[in-house]
């Protein structure tokens, strides 16, 4: 594999290689993280971090920092405020909604505060992995593995608490600090793949291949394994197919995600499966 | 004290903020009983486990399990929560569902491994559910899903059990089958269970006791003595005729009711 890849053209170029360390780390973070976003049915929540995550970035953008700062602020706060209102946030999707529309709106208005308006809402909306830096592979190295280690250490009660809260509960498992838990790590998670596939895209990585997996096997360890192979071959071969035919990549990433939903629920529907 | 009493309750007053849920219990529950939990909606039967669980004070008076706080004991129950059914997508396996009740609260990985799978096999032998430990929780029915949930319960080898309206959803013949199961698991294992119900019917012959819980009082007696129109009648503060027909089933009647049937 790396060899073909050491030989390939794409991988002569710095952006190229960057982008595909990146969306690699971030493809497979955001794939375990997306299978407990599918057992906590919290796609929705996902979706809406994202958004804040994108007022954030604007934010950022519009006073000079670097936008992964004001994704995470954004998404951490936005997170954390979801997880102490617990199962109730989620149970209210007019509210989350427009709460939702509101960021986005917030970060239109910070964008057009900005100079360089179109392609830096283009980038934070659609994503613009292949303007990916050094900097920003090392930032989603270190982020990615963080999550991925805590989700290793947290493991079990993450998994207890999100199939079964109140039996959890009474075995000593903190409901709640686990929720607050994960919303960050699923913060984190968002601010990364933003990167890749955009606010408006975020489903692509983080929902589902998580959802595809959960259809095709019953045991966590093997769907979160699945939605990670899901999501970075989509990202993989999407930023190499993008770098041979002028198509912007998160199309083709979302595009290949598509495809292998499609095809799931095909195979399922006739017994293939 | 008894020392076959597991369970000791001495003018225990549960409340939520200032509203009293329930004043003044004192019950005591032994080992191998089958105790029946019957009261209206919102009488605070669930708040019971609350408390017996450890996730909830008395605010006042003294509850004890094995002569300690519940919180020490939280290991030594089996617990089903009220549950409205499960998602019919919920595409998790069985197996690693009941393994959780083993090992889910732990960090990390397991050290043993083959150890906790034994212990799963084990769980899901005892209640009848080892055939489908492979299937997903979402394909199971009703009463397959309630013995999973037991063998959840169970995998700890618990000596309180507390169950929280698992016959709801069960037609006639799983309501039976899973009162007998659980009556043999009460007796064989030395098993103190606590089972709220609505309908006391099924569970006769098979309870030991009942703890009734209404109009902000929790008693507890035999069937014979907490079932009776004078005791209901004193407990809700209305009239309450308990009738009971030709093969022992008990109907309990509002004071409305007996008015329309009389």
């Amino acid at each position: 594999m790396f060899n073909i890849l050491a030989s390939a053209n794409f991988w002569q170029y710095a952006f190229m290689r960057n982008a595909l360390i990146a969306g690699a780390v971030t493809s497979v973070v955001a794939g375990i993280v997306g299978y407990f976003v599918v057992l906590r049915k919290l796609s929705f929540g996902a979706h809406a971090l994202s958004h804040a995550g994108f007022a954030g970035a604007a934010g950022a953008v519009l006073l000079g920092v670097n936008p992964l700062y004001g994704l995470l602020a954004f998404t951490i706060s936005g997170g954390l405020a979801m997880g102490i209102l617990g199962k109730k946030a989620f149970n209210r999707d007019v509210q989350v909604g427009t709460v939702l529309a509101f960021m986005l709106g917030l970060g239109v208005l910070f964008i057009s505060l900005y100079k360089g308006y179109a392609t830096e809402a283009y980038s934070l909306l659609f994503g613009e992995i292949l303007g990916v830096s050094h900097a920003d592979v090392i930032a989603s190295l270190i982020a990615g593995g963080l999550v991925l280690l805590a989700i290793l250490i947290s493991y079990r009660p993450l998994l207890f608490s999100s199939i079964d809260e109140d039996v959890a509960e009474a075995r000593g498992v903190n409901n709640l600090g686990y929720s607050l838990f994960f919303m960050v790590l699923l913060a984190i998670t968002v601010s990364i793949a933003v990167k890749v596939v955009g606010v408006l895209l975020i489903f692509a990585l983080l929902v589902t291949p998580a959802a595809v997996a959960n259809n095709l096997t019953r045991k966590p360890p093997f769907a979160m394994f699945i939605s990670a192979i899901l999501s970075l071959s989509a990202t993989i071969f999407g930023l190499i197919i993008s770098f041979y035919i002028t198509l912007p990549v998160s199309f083709i990433i979302i595009s290949i995600v598509f495809a292998e939903y499609l095809l799931v629920i095909v195979l399922k529907k006739y017994n293939l499966l | 004290m008894n020392n076959e009493n597991i369970i000791q309750a001495k003018n225990v007053t549960a409340k939520y903020g200032k509203r009293i849920i329930w004043n003044d219990a004192s019950f005591s529950l032994s080992a191998g009983q089958f105790v029946a939990v019957l009261g209206p909606n919102g009488s605070g039967k669930s708040t019971l486990f609350k408390l017996l669980l450890g996730l909830k004070n008395p605010s006042s008076g003294k509850l004890l399990l094995f002569n300690e706080e519940p919180k020490e004991n939280a290991k030594l129950i089996g617990y089903i929560p009220q549950r409205r059914g499960i998602d019919q997508d919920t595409n998790f396996d069985v197996f690693d569902f009941v393994k959780l009740g083993l090992s889910g609260h732990k960090l990390g990985f397991s050290l043993f491994p083959k150890k906790e799978n034994i212990k799963t096999e084990n769980a899901l032998k005892l209640v009848d559910a080892y055939k489908f430990k492979n299937k997903a929780l979402g394909e199971l029915s009703g009463g397959e899903l309630q013995r999973v949930f037991l063998a959840q319960a169970l995998i700890g080898e618990p000596k309180i059990l507390l169950l929280d309206e698992p016959l709801a959803n069960l037609d006639l013949k799983r309501e039976s089958e899973l009162v007998k199961l659980v009556k043999d698991l009460a007796v064989s294992k030395g098993i103190c269970v606590l089972l709220i119900a609505h309908d006391l019917n099924p569970l006769l012959g098979a309870i030991d006791k009942v703890i009734y819980v209404a109009n902000r009082q929790l008693v507890s007696g035999g069937v014979d003595e907490i079932i009776t129109s004078k005791k209901l009648t004193q407990l809700y503060g209305s009239d309450i005729e308990v009738i009971k027909d030709s093969k022992g089933r008990l109907v309990i009647l509002g004071a409305r009711e007996v008015e329309h049937h009389v």
